[in-house]
């Protein structure tokens, strides 16, 4: 009743001792314990999950108090396994637990924001224009009007404002830019649509509306390993965590599963207790190392030498002195061991040229179709080359042949001979190119001198061609065996005599560069081929980014896979390439392309690869120092490739091998206007402009204003926090804003310049006129943005999510409403389309927009330049749209009807199809589905009777309807169409679930295992878990290369040109830039250059969760810095001391971690820790902080723009330039002066007045 | 005029100053079990200053806590008995509370200090934190500042006239006020800061003084509450 009455119980008090009085029972009142339990008590539970790009993909439970969400736990109900193994739960980690605290902290984002000096303007714009297109033309096309607020990005002042507001700002940005500059000047960039697909979708789907590019973005983060394209044709593909337990034998390689793969390693750390081996291999000590049975730890950077002297010990004994019968059989079938491979005489002796086609031969081998991109093999029965089925050739033009059937395209069966040593007419000797003699920069790579091209003796043919030559030929695997040093009893001085002979690639070679023991490497290596000899493949390499960031990654990560497919690891369970790097594995996607990139409404629409875009944009090709020379085969003549990276990248763009943004330059608009005017045809016009050079391609003059990406959206990103590789260059080109570069661009310099571009000696800064993004949170690219929209959290919005680590599919839910005045991304780009449309009138109206598309992967037009290298900008060939330029299509845009079409499915999915991967199907059912489930519009509108498209929800059921991943009934449709292209009837993978419909209230109350579709390469069944490439081995589908097969080798004039034909090892690169300013601009205390090295998070995913507080108390509680017990000697630091590393790209503050972990010679900053909490100024920068990237800068790499050759062909997040980062290098030293840079309101506010 | 206002504060106010004291206290106990505590900051910073000025302020406060009580609410009559001389109780009320109030002084002046300086303790403290400390400092200055007029007058007559007023307080005699109708105004101010104290007691961490664990040296190690029979 009362707490003070109740007490007042003298009389009735009941005690009563034991224990000898030590203890005494009272009736006092217990009432204080309810406010522990009301502490646990909650109004319901919500089943969400985090939209982070972690790969977990973990369902959660949101607990809900009061209408507050108060925690959360990991849900514990995903749908069981097998008998024989472990259940998926639990699964989830540190970081997601703590993701509640953000939702009411601080550093949430309540309302809509902007930078002040620019609502100042608006507003004064407005009071002048009546019309807000006028009112934004009268900012942002005046540049000293514009300067003033581009130059206080960064540097606060933002305010509160208004959802109209600012809509209305927004959306008249988008018509003036699009009406005056072109639609292709509005770009957008958000990554990983798996982690929350309908918000993705919003913003993707109105850019596409009004013609905008999308970035992408898997690429750009360096998590794409071209590596993947390359061999299998494939983005990436991998097992789920689940199929780890199947493995015999798994290598940790540069992936820290438990620190990074937190809610998996469970798998790992279970197969163990089934007797499986695990290697790690790591240079530094880290938290997969005490999960080894072994632990290699090779000189960071040097993988691939490793790889190379496994990939050399495997062949010799698995290959060569003792053929396992299972591995030679899965070479034959699944690879291109038995293809055969011209070779040329050169200058310096013979080199691997191309595949031999069919069309090299007298009539084509009898091929009508597509015979130049048939390869041909011997058959070994009968002696004769034989044009196998499954290659690229018949995948287009025909059907019934593109399977891996053991059948020669007559129909015969065959069996496609490994090698013709026994059967050879001659010997040659074939020179391969050696790079791992190159000195580093700094010697602080190993180098093991060898000549620069090795000749070795290889088995060939004398084959006569049909234009009259004798060519010399040899089989893959004739060439393979000697580019890795296995003697064939040849004879040749060239070839190691064993183990311990230091030649390439042998296990003693290695241990040079490397400094692993051989005779580790050699128990390893026949570990892993013996595991996987005896159990059919059950070898596994877990690899991320470890490996995958360096410049040279594919030889690291072709090393890899090479050891993988000697093995027969690839699609047999257990087995195989597990690279989990970014959460790529959107399950529905064919379902959700639609959606996000308006083709039910338009098609194509425009994509961009993010490393190119941002690397043109930001200028870093200005400051550019890496020689592209350097890189060559000591083969190739180097007359062939002048031109520093960003030649190469205009090139590829010119001939169709990557995508443009902006890609004219001029406004598209224009040019069809113009074309009409012209009573033209627009794709003949525009040949006809670009042949005359009347017109050009905005790549070749970046700098000029007229091709300045001019609106940008962020969201879902913390571009400028985390992943924006030349930070600094970023601020200062980009945005024009203070930054910290240091070093001088080549004009300063006196460098050469680029040849494919205009130089302009006087640089206009501050590209972008707008920049908004939308967060929940306060980030690092909120704070250098125009606009901020809040966003509902990952707590308060429906959505869905997958991952490739699990095969479920679940969803986000709102668990609360948004917030303050927050909304759902969904919401956030309805209200911008509605806006915009109301805006047009009467700028825009029904308009035809020219779209360059570049030549895309999965399309028909992938077999378009089968032979040389011929640029039409040169007079070498025709400029024919599709074949040697990008395709030109003229679109239609409806801009007035920009939101009715944005809620509406539009009706070309009905006229023609929905598909992916090459194959397409009939869709109108589920349109009628979608009209039924979602109801349908019953206005006069643009989108009568259409289906309806309002909600989030009702997005991610057009998502879930049109995927055959979550409709049974589609997924029968896909596997047919593949069937139809293969000759062999699928369909029986997906027949017993054709009746299963997956909505998203059947994901609400249970996360669900996704539909097997052709879509991916392995299969959801109660026999296997999902595995890469199970059904190119167990179904005969091709893999989707040139060959169809499995691709060892390269045969790209361009791949060869840059010495990887075949992988080997290639050192890091110079990247020169540390040179110029070590020990310039002293402050007293020592510096030592160190190795950067920017591993994943502990503490957090990416930079979410960084400055969480939760998070930062259980680390070091702001960015920190590890270096080694070693150098931080040589220099003076000490644990937690303020330190600085700095280069020519920018500087960053941090505290130092001095730890046994790392090695010598490098250092390791966890990446994205942002410069918002604990960061003080820089001594070299004066700016505040800097983060990860501000010492670093993209450089691009020629073989990843190559384009028009089958699996070497451009598709999103695909193929593509890499932003790697892991070769630079960076001055260490401890700060003299920590400066906090804090000023008072007042000083703020008073600059944010001046501006 | 004078009367009446001497009347009031010190005739009829120490009733309400009382009430509020100990209703409020009895209301906030039962009302916001939450909010009676300390409110110690010892937790935010925890020096060896902060150790001495506590340790100081503390022993200094309760000494002149019960000096003042058995000083005020003894009857002139039970020390007489005993051959001690009003003079001699004056004296040893000068002495003793000199002592124990400049030990009292000394540490509250380290407190006010952190309390003001260091940047954790003043951002999460709150603003009646602030007042009564300043309160207490007021009162241990005034307090302090009745010395030097007491010596004036060693014969103890005044600290006579004071009891008087106190023991009358106690005892409801309505004429309390009457006996310091002409007293020094620094016993004034000290007496009604005293009051003013007891008054704001329920709003303040002071509330802690009634909870002094003095069980707590007496109890059984292990204490086991019964579930209540429903």
């Amino acid at each position: 009743m009362s707490y003070f009455l109740d007490r007042l119980t003298f009389f009735q008090r009941v005690k009563e001792g034991f224990s000898d009085d030590h203890g005494v029972t009272t009736s006092d009142t217990r009432r204080w314990e309810d406010a522990y339990r009301h502490r646990w008590q909650h109004d319901k539970v919500v089943r969400s999950t985090h939209g982070v790009n972690c790969t977990g993909s973990c369902s959660w439970k949101i607990y809900v108090k009061n209408g507050l969400v108060t925690w959360e736990t990991q849900q514990t109900d995903y749908p069981r396994t097998r008998p024989d193994l472990p259940n998926h739960e639990p699964r989830g980690c540190a970081r997601g637990a703590s993701y509640s605290w953000y939702i009411y902290s601080a550093n949430r984002l309540k309302y809509p924001m902007i930078r002040g000096s620019l609502l100042r303007l608006w507003q004064e714009a407005k009071k002048q224009h009546a019309d807000p297109v006028a009112a934004w033309a009268s900012i942002a096309d005046n540049r000293e009007v514009a300067a003033r607020y581009k130059a206080r990005r960064g540097l606060g002042g933002l305010v509160r404002c208004s959802w109209d507001e600012v809509n209305e700002l927004i959306a008249a940005a988008n018509v003036h830019t699009v009406r005056q500059y072109g639609p292709d000047r509005v770009i957008g960039f958000s990554p990983i649509p798996a982690m929350s697909m309908v918000s993705y979708a919003a913003g993707a789907r109105y850019l596409s509306l009004i013609g905008g590019a999308c970035l992408s973005f898997y690429d750009w983060y360096c998590d794409l390993p071209p590596s993947s394209p390359q061999t299998w044709g494939e983005q990436t593909d991998v097992p789920e965590s689940a199929d780890w337990y199947n493995s015999g034998f798994i290598m940790m390689w540069g992936s820290n599963v438990p620190q990074t793969r937190t809610p998996d390693a469970h798998f790992m750390t279970e197969v163990r207790y089934k007797g499986t081996k695990i290697v790690t291999v790591t240079p530094d000590y880290s938290e997969a190392s005490k999960f080894g049975d072994i632990w290699l730890n090779p000189k960071q950077g040097t993988d691939s030498a490793l790889a190379m002297a496994f990939g050399h010990v495997i062949l010799k004994e698995f290959h060569v002195d003792k053929p396992s019968d299972y591995f030679t059989d899965y070479a034959r079938k699944y690879t291109d061991f038995p293809m055969l491979v011209r070779l040329d005489a050169a200058e310096k002796g013979y080199q691997a040229g191309r595949f031999l086609r069919a069309s090299d031969f007298d009539e084509g081998l009898g091929q009508d179709n597509n015979p130049e991109w048939k390869t041909v093999a011997y058959d070994e029965s009968s002696g004769q080359v034989v044009v196998p089925n499954g290659s690229v050739g018949f995948r287009w033009g025909e059907n019934g042949r593109w399977n891996l059937e053991e059948k020669e395209a007559g129909g015969q069966d065959t069996t496609l001979q490994l090698s013709v040593l026994e059967q050879r007419d001659d010997v040659a000797a074939v020179g391969f190119p050696y790079f791992g003699g190159k000195e580093h920069e700094l010697g602080r790579f190993q180098p093991n001198p060898q000549d620069e091209v090795i000749y070795r003796k290889v088995p060939v043919r004398k084959i006569k061609l049909a234009d009259g030559d004798e060519a010399l030929v040899a089989t893959v695997y004739d060439l393979i065996t000697a580019h890795y040093g296995v003697d064939r009893g040849l004879e040749c001085d060239n070839t190691p005599a064993g183990y311990d002979d230091n030649k390439p690639y042998t296990p003693a070679w290695q241990e040079q560069i490397t400094g692993v023991p051989r005779d580790r490497v050699i128990a390893v290596a026949r570990e892993f081929a013996e595991n996987a000899d005896k159990t059919k493949g059950r070898s596994m390499v877990i690899l991320g980014a470890g490996l995958n960031h360096w410049y040279h990654m594919d030889m690291n990560y072709r090393g890899i896979i090479n050891m993988l497919v000697f093995c027969g690891c690839i699609g047999q369970s257990g087995g195989g390439w597990a690279h989990y790097v970014g959460q790529e594995k959107l399950r529905p996607q064919t379902g959700w392309q639609p959606l996000a990139f308006g083709l039910d409404w338009a098609r194509p629409p425009r994509h961009m690869n993010g490393t190119s875009f941002f690397y043109g944009h930001t200028d870093q090709w200005r400051y550019e120092k890496l020689n592209m020379a350097d890189m060559l085969s000591p083969l190739a003549r180097p007359e062939d490739f002048k031109g520093s990276a960003i030649d190469f990248n205009v090139r590829a763009e010119r001939m169709g091998w990557l995508p443009s943004a902006p890609q004219l330059a001029a406004n598209p608009l224009q040019i069809a206007r113009d074309a009409a005017a012209a009573g033209k045809d627009v794709k003949d016009y525009v040949v006809e402009k670009l042949k005359s050079g009347e017109l050009t391609m905005a790549c070749e003059d970046p700098d000029n204003p007229v091709n300045f990406p001019r609106n940008m959206f962020i969201w879902r990103s913390n571009l400028l926090g985390s992943s924006g590789k030349g930070h600094e260059y970023f601020l200062k080109h980009l945005l024009g804003t203070s930054h910290g570069v240091q070093g001088k661009d080549l004009g300063e310099e006196g460098g050469e310049k680029p040849m494919e571009v205009t130089w302009r000696d006087s640089v206009t800064d501050g590209k972008l006129d707008l920049l908004v993004t939308l967060d929940f949170r306060m980030s690092t690219t909120c704070l250098y943005s125009d606009i901020v929209l809040p966003t509902a959290t990952w707590y308060e919005k429906n959505d869905l999510n997958t991952s490739d680590m699990h095969p479920f599919i679940h969803p986000l839910c709102e668990a609360v409403n948004p917030c303050w005045e927050s909304r759902s991304d969904w919401d956030i780009y309805k209200g911008l389309a509605k806006t915009f449309s109301r805006l047009a009138e009467p700028h825009l109206g029904k308009e035809t927009d020219v779209v360059t598309l570049p030549i895309l992967h999965d399309t028909p037009g992938e077999i378009a330049q089968p032979f040389d290298v011929k640029e039409w900008r040169k007079g070498e060939c025709e400029p024919i749209p599709g074949k040697t330029m990008p395709n030109i299509i003229a679109v239609e845009r409806d801009y007035l009807n920009t939101y009715a079409r944005f809620t509406a499915v539009g009706p070309l999915l009905n006229k023609l199809g929905n598909g992916g991967k090459g194959i397409s199907w009939n869709t109108e059912h589920e349109v009628d589905l979608l009209g039924d489930l979602n109801g349908r519009h019953r206005g006069e509108g643009a989108n009568k009777g259409l289906p309806k498209i309002e909600t989030a929800i009702d997005a991610a059921e057009v998502i879930l309807t049109l995927a055959p991943e979550t409709n049974g009934e589609v997924a029968v449709k896909a596997w047919a169409a593949l069937s139809e292209q293969t000759g062999r009837d699928h369909t029986h993978l997906a027949l017993n679930k054709e009746e299963e419909k997956i909505r998203f209230r059947d994901l609400v109350a249970q996360p669900r295992k996704i539909i097997s579709s052709p879509t991916w390469s392995g299969l959801e069944s109660e026999h296997v878990s999902y595995n890469a490439g199970y059904t190119n081995v167990h179904e005969l589908i091709p893999w989707r290369t040139l060959t169809g097969r499995q691709q060892l080798y390269q045969d790209h004039a361009w791949m060869r040109a840059f010495g990887e034909g075949f992988t080997s090892y290639k050192p890091p690169v110079n990247m020169r830039t540390t040179q110029e300013i070590i020990g310039v601009r002293g402050n007293g205390n020592e510096e030592i250059a160190l190795n950067w090295i920017t591993p994943h998070q502990k503490w957090g995913i990416h930079s979410t969760y960084s400055e969480n507080l939760l998070m930062l108390t259980l680390s070091r509680g702001g960015p920190c810095v590890w270096i080694s017990e070693t150098d931080a000697k040589k220099v003076g630091i000490v644990d937690n001391d303020w330190i600085e590393c700095f280069n020519s790209n920018g500087a960053l503050v941090a505290r130092a971690v001095v730890s046994q972990r790392v090695n010598e010679g490098m250092v390791m900053m966890y990446h994205a820790q942002e410069k918002l909490v604990n960061t003080p100024g820089s001594e070299i920068s004066g700016e505040r902080g800097g983060i990860h990237n501000s010492v670093t800068r993209a450089v691009l790499k020629p073989t990843h723009m190559i384009g028009g050759y089958a699996q070497q062909s451009y598709g999103f997040n695909y193929y593509g330039t890499v932003g790697s980062n892991r070769d630079e290098f960076v001055v260490v030293r401890k700060m003299n002066r920590v400066n906090w840079l804090e000023g008072d309101d007042e000083s703020i506010y008073q600059a944010e007045e001046q501006a | 005029m004078y009367q009446y206002l001497n009347e009031f504060f010190f005739g009829v106010f120490p009733y309400i100053a009382g009430s509020v004291f100990i209703l409020g206290s009895l209301v906030r106990f039962d009302k916001s079990q939450y909010t009676w505590r300390t409110g110690s900051s010892q937790m935010l910073s925890n020096d060896r200053k902060f150790l001495i000025g506590n340790n100081l302020f503390h022993i200094g406060v309760i000494a002149l806590f019960f000096g003042h009580l058995f000083g005020l609410l003894t009857p002139t009559a039970v020390y007489t008995s005993l051959g001690m001389s009003t003079g001699a109780k004056q004296l040893i009320a000068i002495i003793a509370g000199g002592i124990f109030g400049l030990i009292c002084l000394a540490g509250i002046a380290i407190l006010a200090h952190r309390r003001t300086t260091d940047p954790r303790v003043r951002r999460t403290g709150s603003r009646m934190d602030m007042f009564i400390l300043y309160l207490l400092f007021a009162q241990l200055l005034t307090g302090l500042l009745t010395i030097p007029v007491s010596t004036g007058h060693l014969d103890g007559e005044v600290m006579l006239q004071i009891t008087a007023w106190a023991q009358s307080l106690v005892t409801f005699r309505p004429d309390a006020a009457s006996h310091i109708l002409d007293i020094h105004w620094i016993y004034k101010l000290h007496m009604f800061l005293g009051m003013i104290m007891f008054l704001i007691f329920p709003f303040t961490r002071l509330v802690h003084i009634w909870s002094v664990p003095l069980g707590y040296a007496f109890r059984a190690y292990q204490i086991v509450r019964r579930r209540p029979v429903v």
